[in-house]
């Protein structure tokens, strides 16, 4: 039997089969693994033995491997998935689990571990961090192995008791689709020795037959009890093969823990592990069958490592080997793989072997037979670097080897690849092209999807591959004879056509007829089309979809357009097929879903029309450049070329080498996403704010200046007088930067002010992009030509105050409307220019810094946000720190100042000392006289001037700086909460900004302890039956923490409020912000009303709570009104909790009632809450705390 | 003893007095207490066909929103299978109304388009429908849009219900058509086994704090009645149809005058949510005893006894009848 699957459900599939318990936590790649689990079992799928696997998630990786260890200790078959940092969470654990024997399986997605940058991407690093730990390590290096060795590892590890870690390379084989020959129950059961499963169960911790596990040793003993357990290790590589020799029996598919394939003869071989192997395979393959003495040893049991295998697979002719690692050891003789190879050659008595170390593939970089070519070639010279990289160009260290330029090999005879937007369904389509392919042809499939890094408007391209033998390509498509382009816009931004072959067939959606589409295509699509003879075929997606009610969901428009000129199926064949993927596909979600598909896969191919191809190039204007002209020079030689898609060409030189990057750079990615933007209308304005307040994406600035400012714009804004009880004779401009606007619809949506004569106008109203931009980019210029207000202005602690002062965190690639974002540009309005930020791992630092642009920027003075990420689960310690360095710092200058004092001067000295810094204004008063004290530091020579050039040092840090840090729920819930919970503890002065979402967004939406009860998640996909965790009021009970309870969208004052409190606040603060979040299954242009809702309904109340010194002092002050509607009206309105209705409305029902029952008993907590006098304990503060 | 039943669609039914679609027949226990206070049929609150679709398409949409899209996730929801977005559980309430209660069950299907919906008329039927009354209503709010080719979308509706259903159906539409006895005639033609005049909708109204448009439904009185009444008495005897009277069916009186005009059955809703189940008990009680003053044996021998053709001034259901008003109401006032 077969099926069409990814990775990740490969192994998945097989773990679940044969596990009792399984501890999940979100991380990608793996977390498909642990969602597909969870799903599963709350379907009441059961394992082998016919119970339905407990499914747990965990706060945190560490939390799941403990759970695992205790699972396995209690005698029951567990499992658990995860990646890259997680399984670094895992090794302690590990360690354990590994030197008690006990029987495991951790499948694990490997994932490059977070060094310079995070990377989500595919590499060794991970694993290679758990050789040590005692785990065996099994490595698949295709979709198919991922199945089968999956449950090779679930078989030995119960035979051997040695634990094990299975892994195989995440996105290239978790993410990769292929046809996978399943193992089926009586597999299984024949893999699985059931005397072992009992063995397992006899050694469990019982009551009834007490052991005890886990002691403390010491010298005398410990040492021989480590090697006790070396003959369970040592009978590991025998029963690995024993049980693979059976799999064999059973399917026909042979496998070794270590194979060689090539030349009987070979004087080179490439000795490597993971998905590389399949592009070393074919090249390998290819040249051998040309004669070539090559051949490719492939690593599947790494520990333990099979030496006597890998001597006896090396063909007795081999000279010389290289070794490629996936992963980087800095400072080491070489990567682990390499060490290993070179011992056990020595060890095999093949010293005689010249063995050369190499790394590839870091971070999923695409490894080909071109490389594979050039690594080979390289082995015939002497000159190789040691070690070498092959992959990129370093032009710094010069260690890498050149692919060959002109090799090619590629795998299937049908190559396609699909260009298209995330939101219209181009990657779902591809899906199910390779799934009807796959299971309704003899031909092999192959599905791989790239995506960029934003969240809106993000571009993905489809890597698609069909042909009558197995597909081993585990590269991208490089000769595609099929190319899709699914949106127009992208042929004047990216080179579709690059991956195309001689003659390849090319299909764009186009709103340009057969006839008119030539003369709108750009120069260079014109010349490639000609040069490389593409038959052109054009179609009007977006009609034929929005005709058949299917919005921008092109997908079933462009799918069997695929079908009928790749010619895979007959035309009725395909057409019938496809519609039979609609019926299984959607049936479940309703007939009408079905109907439409199928309309608009009839009336696709009435509309797909050939384009005749001139013969001459037409065009007089190109592509797009990337950035501007007149960006910086770092965005025009990186940036620039990351955004156009070259990023893989640059060299070693171009980049950073601590990974450090310059800010304000979003601002150079012109990305025009919009189909619709919002447009001003200043007769109707009342200047309130809000739409500034709620953009999420800066992309609606405001403000307020002098009338005359406009004589001396170059070109007109739209203004009006400006309204305020502070300031008179001001006028005020609210612009769009349309290029940079989603069209998300926010800022229409909380505008209060409607237009008298026709009530569905607003003072800012949505309108088509394609007709306004023009005129809104000349007025977007200008406007950014009006000086930005004096910062004394306006009393920034208001709605209009904030917003008329410069955001630094300006169009991030968030998902339009996101109810994050809004926050981070309030934060950077309020301090933006004083501010560092510890950013925790999850939406906020993808959008936040995820090259090639980042939305953190700077101010005409050069300060903005200075911003960093450590990792996931340590982001308050890691703002902890922060703060410490500053006020080492701060103390160190203080000490210096006083001791310089005679020499800068008494006055400058007493006046920067004791300057009050609570204002924007006192603070641009010291930044001057903290310049002037530098300016006196730089004249003071002789014995003074070493203290003088400290200070100088870290004078700016006389000026105050606030320490933010932020992060989403996942973190200060669940993974982070031991760090945060310590922070709130430590009385620093820190500030601490949760972008509460109630799930973890970043992964796609599973429960964290902030997912309220009643609201289904991912991992939760029955209704979380539990409450949510009460962060805020855990923090109040220490006392001198300031907290508060804020929803921009309900109440953007006492958010303003809030911040302002906040980071006035000398000791901890914790601001818990609601973020509305697509996961929240809302329409996003609602956003802000949503938040409006969840406040009315007492869902999500609004509060602050103020330490006070005061004896009498009420510290906790509710700012929103009692419920005036119930849980129910609110949760209606949001898919999260009304989908659960249309699939158990039984248990929806119960669960609505408790979840009104906590909103109920909560307020009634904090109705309490507002009589309880409570004083701050201690003095130091004290003069602070007025 | 006087008679009290009726035929109704091919149904013998115990008494004129039938339950209308309404929050009082929406589930089991409001259907037992009905058919204890001797409802003789029910009709169960619509299946909409906008409902199906909304669900069908919010379902869709939610697993659609950012699915694809980023690299770390590819949905935001988990897959759970099953949705009941179509009329599983409209289905449902009609297994257990035939279960629980003796009287014939009667769903409705409220739609303006043929086309994939109209199978749940089937899946009605297979879920054990005595019959369904088939709820038509087109706001033709596009000025484009011609009588007729309104007038076509109902028959054709009508059409594909009585191609895909053995057990009978009545229509229940409005009374805004140019020529309404033309239409209904049209309708049975097209395959009603039956007409239920009239239906009532929700109308617009405007909030004033908020301005926006607000649907709003008011609750009938007794003056409703006049419009079915009228067209009930043209109707009977020219057309080869069940009709039932449905628009301000409130008291005993009400009903008989129903009756006379032609009504097979009269149907109640208003008056079942401001009185309750009960009610029908005290009109029955009512019926018999006024039949009883009044010297009939059964209610077939009052009905249509004033219809347009027995009553003994015809015209005075037709425009002449508007002018007297009109010149009455005038000279009162004058």
């Amino acid at each position: 039997m077969y099926a069409i699957i990814d990775g990740n459900e490969a192994a998945a599939r097989v773990a679940h089969r044969l596990s009792e318990v399984i501890a999940i936590y979100p991380i990608t790649p793996a977390s498909p693994m642990g969602e597909l689990a969870d799903e599963w079992s709350t379907r009441g799928e059961t394992n082998l033995w016919g119970t339905v696997p407990e499914v747990v998630e965990m706060q945190s990786e560490a939390g799941a491997a403990g759970a695992l260890h205790g699972a396995v200790q209690a005698g029951a078959l567990a499992t658990t998935f995860t990646a890259s940092q997680g399984l670094l969470l895992m090794l302690p654990n590990m360690f354990k689990i590994a030197g008690e024997l006990t029987p495991t399986v951790i499948h694990v997605a490997a994932r490059t571990v977070a060094t310079h940058a995070l990377s989500i991407f595919g590499d060794h690093s991970d694993v290679m961090a758990a050789r040590s730990t005692g785990f065996a390590m099994l490595a698949a290096s295709s979709v198919q192995e991922a199945h089968d060795f999956a449950a090779v590892a679930h078989a030995v590890t119960l035979r051997s008791r040695v634990p094990f870690l299975h892994f195989f390379d995440g996105f290239r084989t978790s993410h990769e689709m292929g046809r996978v020959a399943l193992l089926d129950d009586s597999d299984l059961h024949a893999l699985i020795d059931e005397r072992a499963v009992l063995a397992h169960r006899a050694l469990r911790l019982t009551p009834d037959a007490p052991v005890l596990r886990g002691t403390a040793q010491n010298p005398d003993v410990f040492f021989q009890a480590r090697e006790a357990a070396n003959p369970h290790y040592d009978a590991v590589p025998g029963i690995v093969q024993e049980v693979m020799d059976e799999l064999a029996a059973r399917t026909g598919r042979h496998y070794h823990a270590v194979d060689y394939v090539g030349s009987t003869t070979a004087e080179h071989v490439l000795v490597l592990m993971g998905s590389g192997c399949g592009a070393a395979r074919e090249c390998v393959a290819d040249l051998a069958s040309r004669g070539d003495p090559v051949g490719l040893v492939t690593i599947r049991l790494y520990r333990p490592f099979p030496a006597s295998a890998l001597a006896a697979a090396l063909p007795d002719t081999a000279r010389r080997v290289a070794v490629l690692d996936r992963t980087k050891e800095p400072g080491a003789v070489g990567e682990p793989l390499y060490l290993d190879v070179v011992a056990a050659l020595h060890a095999g008595g093949r010293g005689d072997v010249d063995v050369l170390g190499g790394r590839y593939g870091l971070s999923s970089k695409e490894f080909t037979p071109a490389m594979v070519k050039g690594v080979l070639d390289s082995l015939v010279r002497a000159d190789t670097p040691r070690p070498f990289t092959v992959g990129i160009v370093d032009d710094v260290t010069h260690t890498s080897v050149p692919p060959d330029p002109d090799y090619t090999l590629e795998g299937g005879e049908i190559r396609a690849v699909f260009y298209g937007l995330g939101a219209d369904g181009t990657v779902g389509a591809c899906k199910a092209t390779t799934k009807i392919i796959g299971e309704g042809t003899e031909l092999h499939p192959q599905a791989y999807f790239v995506y960029d890094s934003k969240k809106s408007g993000s571009i993905t391209v489809s890597h698609l591959r069909f042909g009558p033998d197995p597909i081993t390509s585990t590269y991208l498509v490089e000769r595609a004879t099929f190319v899709a382009c699914h949106q127009f816009q992208f042929l004047e931004r990216i080179d579709v056509l690059a991956c195309a072959a001689d003659g390849a067939t090319f299909l764009l959606n186009s709103p340009h007829g057969p006839g008119e589409v030539w003369d709108h295509l750009p120069r260079e699509v014109q010349e490639t089309i000609i040069a490389k003879r593409l038959h052109f075929f054009v179609i009007d997606a977006h009609s034929v979809a929005r005709e058949a009610g299917m919005g921008a969901r092109i997908n079933t428009v462009m799918q069997p357009c695929f079908f009928a000129l790749a010619g895979v199926l007959p035309r009725d064949e395909a057409v019938a097929k496809i519609k039979d993927h609609v019926e299984r596909m959607y049936a479940r979600r309703g007939r009408p879903i079905v109907e439409r598909n199928h309309a608009a896969i009839d009336a696709a191919l009435h509309a797909l029309h050939e384009v005749s191809v001139p013969t001459a190039v037409t065009a007089t204007s190109g592509r797009l450049p990337p950035v501007p002209a007149d960006a910086p020079d770092f965005v025009q030689r990186v940036t620039g070329r990351i955004l156009e898609g070259q990023g893989d060409l640059l060299p070693v030189s171009a980049l950073p080498v601590d990974g450090t990057f310059p800010t304000g750079t979003a601002r150079w990615e012109k990305r025009m996403i919009a189909h619709e933007i919002p447009i001003w209308d200043p007769d109707i304005c009342i200047d309130c704010g809000k739409c500034a307040i709620a953009c999420p994406h800066a992309a609606i600035r405001m403000k307020v200046y002098a009338p005359s400012t406009l004589e001396d714009l170059d070109a007109e804004v739209l203004t009006k007088p400006f309204r305020s009880k502070e300031i008179s004779g001001y006028n005020v401009t609210i612009q769009v930067a349309p290029d940079d606007c989603t069209g998300c619809g926010v800022c229409v949506d909380v505008c209060p002010a409607k237009n008298k004569a026709e009530v569905r106008l607003k003072a800012i109203n949505m309108r088509p992009a394609a007709t306004h931009r023009m005129q809104e980019r000349v007025r977007f210029d200008a406007f950014l030509c009006i000086p930005e207000a004096a910062p004394d202005l306006l009393e920034p602690g208001t709605v209009k105050g904030s917003q008329v002062r410069e955001p630094l965190f300006e169009y991030s690639g968030a998902c339009a409307g996101c109810g994050e974002t809004p926050y981070l540009k309030l934060l950077t309005q309020l301090f933006g220019d004083r501010i560092v930020i510890a950013n925790a791992t999850g939406c906020s630092s993808i959008y936040g810094a995820n090259l090639p642009t980042t939305p953190w920027t700077t101010n005409a003075a050069g300060r903005g946000p200075a911003w960093s990420n450590s990792l996931f689960e340590d982001n308050a310690e890691f703002g902890l720190g922060m703060r410490l360095a500053l006020e080492s710092h701060l103390h160190e200058a203080t000490r210096l100042l006083h001791d310089l004092a005679p020499l800068v001067g008494e006055d400058l000295a007493r006046t920067i000392l004791e300057a009050p810094q609570t204002s924007s204004v006192e603070i641009e008063t010291q930044r001057r006289l903290v310049e002037d004290l530098q300016g006196h530091l730089a004249g003071v020579g002789g014995e003074a001037a070493g203290q003088a050039a400290r200070l100088d040092s870290i004078a700016d840090d006389l000026v105050r700086k606030s320490v933010w840090i932020v992060g989403g729920d996942g973190w200060a819930y669940d993974i982070g909460y031991g760090g945060l919970d310590h922070v709130l503890a430590s009385g620093r002065d820190l500030n601490i900004l949760v972008l509460d979402t109630e799930v973890y967004s970043n992964t796609g939406g599973q429960a964290s302890k902030a997912t309220p009860r009643a609201a289904v998640a991912k991992f939760a996909a029955a209704g979380k039956a539990t409450g949510k965790k009460d962060l805020g009021m855990i923090a109040t009970q220490y006392g001198d923490v300031y907290v508060a309870h804020v929803a921009l969208g309900a109440n953007d004052v006492q958010t303003v409020k809030a911040f302002v409190e906040a980071d006035e606040w000398p000791g901890p603060s914790l601001v818990i912000a609601y973020s509305t979040c697509i996961a929240h299954g809302i329409d996003m242009a609602t956003s802000m009303s949503h938040q409006k809702d969840a406040v009315r309904s007492g869902y999500w109340p609004l509060y602050r709570y103020h330490p006070g010194a005061d004896e009498h002092a009420r510290p906790f002050k509710l700012d929103s009104k009692s419920p005036s509607i119930p849980f129910r009206e609110f949760a209606a309105k949001e898919a999260r909790f009304a989908m659960l209705e249309r699939v158990d409305p039984e248990r929806a029902r119960e669960l609505a009632d408790l979840a009104q029952a906590d909103i109920d008993e909560r307020w009634r907590l904090y109705d309490q809450m507002t009589d309880i006098e409570r004083t701050v304990i201690g003095t130091e503060r004290e003069e602070d705390w007025d | 003893m006087v008679d009290l039943t009726v035929d109704y669609l091919g149904m013998t039914l115990r008494s004129p007095l039938v339950a209308s679609a309404s929050p009082a027949t929406a589930d089991v226990d409001g259907l037992r207490r009905l058919e204890d206070a001797g409802c003789a049929a029910v009709v169960l609150p619509s299946l909409f066909e906008e409902e199906i679709e909304h669900y069908a398409l919010e379902v869709d949409r939610i697993l659609m929103t950012g699915a694809d899209s980023h690299t770390e996730a590819h949905s935001y929801f988990p897959d759970l299978y099953e949705y009941y977005t179509g009329p599983e559980r409209y289905l449902d309430l009609v297994e257990r109304a035939k279960r629980a209660v003796s009287i014939p069950v009667i769903p409705s299907l409220n739609g303006v388009t043929t086309g994939w919906w109209t199978e749940f008329a089937r899946h009605l039927q297979d879920a054990g429908a005595d019959a369904i009354e088939l709820n038509e209503y087109v706001v033709a709010a596009d000025p484009n849009l011609s009588s007729a080719s309104v007038e076509e979308r109902y028959l054709d509706l009508v059409r594909e219900v009585e191609a895909t259903v053995d057990i009978p159906f009545a229509v229940k539409i409005g009374p805004f058509f140019s020529s309404f006895g033309n239409m209904a005639g049209q309708l049975v033609a097209a395959g009603a086994d039956g007409l239920v005049l009239f239906n009532r909708f929700f109308q617009p109204d405007i909030d004033l704090d908020t301005l926006s448009v607000e649907p709003h439904l008011t609750l009938s009185d007794s003056e409703d009645l006049r419009l079915p009444l009228r067209w009930i008495a043209l109707l009977r005897r020219r057309i080869e149809a069940s009709l039932a009277a449905s628009s301000g069916i409130h008291t005993v009186e009400d009903v008989l005058k129903a009756l006379l005009a032609g009504a097979d059955v009269t149907m109640m809703a208003s008056a079942l949510l401001r009185h309750g189940a009960d009610h029908i008990q005290g009109v029955e009680r009512a019926l018999v005893g006024w039949l009883e003053d009044h010297g009939y044996t059964s209610v077939r021998l009052l009905q249509g006894s004033v219809c347009a053709d027995a009553a003994a001034d015809p015209s005075a259901y037709e425009r002449a009848n508007y002018l007297q008003t009109l010149r009455s109401y005038s000279s009162d006032r004058i």
